[in-house]
């Protein structure tokens, strides 16, 4: 018989409070488990996101135990070594209720980094053929499978520190982009990125790919777009 | 920041390392020699060379050390970028001139 866990969840919006819950442990518990027994047997005021619980919609990070984790495929023996988990909303983004935050400031600097597929043929043209090992596509390939979970963005100091700045997310996706062979956007994307909010105000701390649950890396695509965007400015392609 | 100001800070970077480990070389040589102030300024004065070397490390540290200011600004203080650039135009001219007068007090005659 496991002992009970000691639970403390965010409960409130910006200046809300931590309350503490008792939840029974349990076997290949994961940290998603532990919030939805709190809602559904305890108060079923708690706010939370999630979906698809299998680590594919990205709905459900949460900050555990002061880390940010996609809570549906965080196991309770992963990060709870104390028997007490401390389970709050994303940081860096505004709290609605409890364990939700608004995802609105994450998607609108995806928009501003030109992070939308800019297609260069139209349907009527035959289907281009991509070679998968082709350097570029493997560049794409590197980041395609970001699932959008905003733990990088809450991980970030920089984000923290400068509210212009994309993030790693939004900047990762115009890397992936830029490196699409059928994307006609490059030169309109390398100038968002190049500006006062892109990848030149990254500190290369690196929390991002340390905390990405697809164990992507951010900062390297982050790099990628430091030099790509010098070589365009010193070509004279984008402006300052 | 944007990519102007990456490549000024990463171009005065680039310059300054070279000059860096020269400045510490010469340091190093000027304590382990037992030079007086007289020998280094009997060097030092009416010398092109020693003029713009450390013209040229002046330069680039004031330009440098000012794009980092206005980083540090404008991610730490409650100043907006505008303001904060301001501020950074100041301290990169202020080191110039402090530096300026440093480079000249060796090597004017």
């Amino acid at each position: 018989m496991l002992a009970d866990l000691s639970v403390s969840l965010w409960r409130g919006g910006k200046d809300g409070r931590y309350e503490t819950y008792r939840v029974p442990r349990r076997e290949s518990q994961t940290v998603l488990d532990v919030v939805t027994f709190v809602q559904r047997h305890i108060d079923p005021t708690l706010s939370y996101r999630f979906a698809c619980r299998v680590g594919v919609c990205g709905s459900c990070a949460m900050t555990v135990n002061g880390k940010p984790r996609w809570t549906c495929r965080t196991h309770v023996a992963k990060v709870a070594d104390s028997g007490h988990l401390e389970i709050g909303p994303l940081e860096n983004l505004p709290v609605i209720k409890d364990l939700a935050t608004d995802m609105e400031p994450f998607f609108e600097k995806w928009q501003k980094a030109q992070g939308v597929f800019a297609p260069s043929k139209t349907r009527h043209d035959e289907i281009e053929q991509i070679r998968p090992d082709s350097p570029a596509r493997r560049l794409a390939d590197a980041a395609i499978e970001c699932i959008n979970c905003g733990v990088c963005y809450a991980a970030c100091d920089t984000v923290r520190w400068n509210q212009d700045y994309f993030g790693p997310a939004a900047l990762t996706r115009a890397w992936t982009l830029l490196n699409d062979e059928r994307d006609a956007g490059g030169t309109a994307r390398l100038q968002a990125v190049a500006g006062a909010g892109g990848c030149h105000a990254c500190h290369s701390h690196q929390s991002c790919q340390e905390l990405c649950p697809q164990a992507l890396n951010p900062t390297a695509a982050i790099a990628g777009l430091k030099r790509r965007t010098t070589a365009a400015y010193l070509k004279g392609e984008i402006k300052a | 920041m944007n990519v102007r100001l990456y490549v000024w800070q990463r171009a005065t970077a680039a310059v300054m390392a070279p000059l860096v480990l020269l400045h510490i070389a010469v340091i190093f040589y000027a304590t382990r020699k037992g030079m007086t102030a007289a020998d280094i300024l009997s060097r030092t004065q009416g010398s092109i060379i020693w003029a713009t070397y450390y013209g040229l490390f002046v330069a680039a540290a004031s330009i440098h050390a000012s794009i980092g200011v206005r980083n540090v600004l404008t991610e730490w203080s409650p100043l907006t970028d505008r303001r904060a650039g301001l501020f950074a135009v100041a301290f990169g001219l202020l080191l110039a001139v402090i530096g300026a007068r440093a480079v000249f007090a060796v090597v004017l005659p």
